[in-house]
């Protein structure tokens, strides 16, 4: 285990240096002076020099390269030219609104998708599977943000029940902190939760026709209890899979729900990045959402090893 | 085959929306009921069939003609995109079965560095620097579909090269190039297809956030994702600019979908469940 363990985190380590010099190369190697597409056209000939000087620019590639790095792994990630602060500060304090909406929306889309999708499985063929199937192509099909401006258009236009967009922050309490996440997470579930939905349905009628299924049914039980105590615990790996594939769309949606919600999280900083010509910071917020990818996909794999034993025998 | 085809609800639905879509766009290249770009202010955020079939926007703008026009530059968008990954996946895909090796581990692992990278982000990168604009959408989109389809041509290559019929060619000399083109990409054609219209779906949906970005063509360009971005503005107001343009990108993702999924169960019958 702990042999494979080491050749998993090389293997982490090896693709996150690779993605750093990829998002390093696009940034860097594309036409265009970045300190003069921050300053804009206006900018005089010093001040554009002082700016290149001060991020380096005067610098050969590689060891600017190198010293992005050095300065990661410090926890330095440059200053905001925007912002004038530390951008490692800005990435956590927008980190604090994304990733409890994108948790909460992990959580939501598997608490839709697994009952409807092992639903759908046991009733194979029938109406309830021709809902559940419509629900998942809607799903899919449905863009996040746009689901978010329905949301807003019902809850908040019409009923007035949910706050239509912003943040109050945590200060305000973790019940109001949490309301202001609740249409966001359901839009970004709603896109995650069908294709999960399809995956568990499959996985199910798979794992179904299984002989310990059989065996378990033959033993007496009735058709419910094969179904929850045996067949669906073996039927969340596929799920689990397509969770960590997922993710990159999760990203994806979570930039454009953030700006149709105006959450102060990390799409939105990124997006704000793109506007305010800031190439530090989306430099940096760049790579955390691609590393965060990976590390999710990482510890996907780990999660197989760990639930799977003949998995980890053929690893060896 | 006829019969095989109609009995096929998915496929047939997938299908029809599929080509009203594409119906719609092409007309929209020689008749809209009106300059989509021509603005009439009096006019103003009129609900639909007061004012043409789905009513005006904020301008005063024709909201059929603009949704049609929309159509074309999504469908166009999507349809260079996912054609140019595809190509380039393909290649990449056939080549390392083909080779294995070295190659194969490197190649495997840039697709997955690649496949970090969602488009929207990668979009935001390149619009930066060569500015928004349709090439910078097309360039992201494109650049994420390659490993797709690079990691699925490759899987279904490798099961190619196992087939006896290959081990007798390459018995017979003949070179990994020819084997490639005369047995490997026609027995992959048909989950190529399938992917490709998969993706299609992906790559509108892409298309559209990045327009709601303001990474998609620039205005008055009308582009289903800007109408959702305008229609922010005026939702308690006018709903239906908010609520059209995403019907038509959802209409058009499912239909895609539906296709793919239609041409999956046409191709290959036993993966149906």
């Amino acid at each position: 285990m702990i042999t494979i363990l080491t050749r998993r985190i090389l293997s982490l380590i090896i693709t996150l240096l690779a993605v750093s010099l990829l998002v390093f190369s696009i940034m860097n190697l594309l036409p265009g002076d970045p300190a003069a597409i921050m300053l804009g056209t206006s900018a005089s000939p010093d001040t554009l020099a002082a700016l290149q000087k001060q991020m380096g620019l005067d610098q050969p590639l590689p060891l600017r390269y190198l010293a992005w790095l050095s300065g990661m792994l410090q926890g330095d990630l440059g200053t905001s030219y925007t912002y004038s602060v530390p951008v490692a500060g800005l990435i956590v304090e927008r980190l604090a609104v994304t990733l409890p909406l994108a948790l909460m929306a992990v959580v939501l889309s598997v608490a839709i998708a697994v009952p409807l999708g092992v639903t759908a499985a046991r009733y194979r063929n029938g109406p309830v599977d021709l809902i559940v199937g419509l629900f998942s192509y809607a799903g899919i099909a449905m863009p996040a943000f746009w689901v978010g401006l329905l949301l807003i258009l019902l809850f908040s236009s019409s009923l007035g029940w949910m706050p239509a967009g912003g943040f109050p922050g945590w200060d305000a309490g973790i019940g109001a902190g949490l309301k202001a996440l609740v249409l966001p997470a359901v839009s970004l579930a709603l896109a995650q939760a069908g294709v999960l939905t399809r995956v568990a349905r499959t996985s199910v009628i798979e794992v179904m026709n299984e002989d310990f299924v059989r065996t378990a049914r033959a033993k007496g039980l009735g058709e419910g209890a094969a179904l929850w105590r045996h067949a669906v615990p073996n039927a969340l790996i596929p799920v689990v899979t397509m969770l960590g594939l997922q993710f990159t769309f999760l990203v994806a949606g979570a930039v454009l729900v953030e700006n149709v919600f105006n959450l102060p999280g990390l799409g939105r900083l990124a997006y704000q990045a793109l506007s305010q010509r800031d190439i530090i910071v989306m430099q940096n917020v760049v790579l955390f959402f691609a590393g965060l990818v990976i590390v999710m996909n990482f510890l996907v794999d780990l999660a197989y090893l760990v639930i799977d034993p003949r998995l980890r025998a053929k690893a060896q | 085959m006829m019969a095989r085809f109609l009995y096929r609800p998915v496929l047939v639905t997938g299908l029809v929306i599929t080509l009203a879509l594409v119906a719609v766009a092409l007309l929209s290249l020689v008749w809209t009921p009106a300059v989509p770009s021509k603005m009439q202010i009096l006019l103003k955020l009129k609900p639909p069939l007061s004012a043409g079939l789905f009513g005006t926007d904020q301008f005063g703008r024709d909201l059929t003609s603009m949704l049609m026009v929309g159509a074309w530059n999504s469908l166009s968008t999507a349809l260079v995109a996912v054609a140019l990954g595809a190509s380039i996946g393909t290649a990449v895909g056939v080549f390392l079965a083909a080779r294995r090796g070295w190659a194969e581990v490197i190649g495997m692992r840039i697709c997955d560095i690649i496949f970090a990278l969602p488009p929207i982000l990668s979009a935001m990168m390149l619009g930066a620097f060569l500015g928004a604009g349709r090439f910078t959408a097309i360039l992201a989109i494109a650049t994420f579909m390659v490993p797709v389809f690079a990691r699925l041509t490759f899987g279904a290559a490798l099961q190619i090269w196992t087939r006896d019929y290959v081990s007798a060619a390459i018995g017979m000399g003949r070179s990994g190039l020819a084997i490639t083109f005369t047995h490997i990409l026609p027995n992959i054609s048909n989950q190529i297809i399938v992917q490709v219209t998969i993706q299609l779906g992906l790559a509108i949906l892409t298309e559209a956030g990045l327009s709601f970005l303001g990474l998609g063509m620039p205005p008055p360009a009308p582009t289903w994702g800007r109408m959702l971005a305008d229609a922010q503005t005026y939702l308690g107001q006018a709903p239906w600019l908010a609520l059209l343009p995403g019907l038509a990108i959802a209409l058009a993702v499912l239909g895609f979908n539906m296709l793919g999924d239609g041409l999956r169960d046409l191709f290959d019958p036993r993966e149906q469940n």
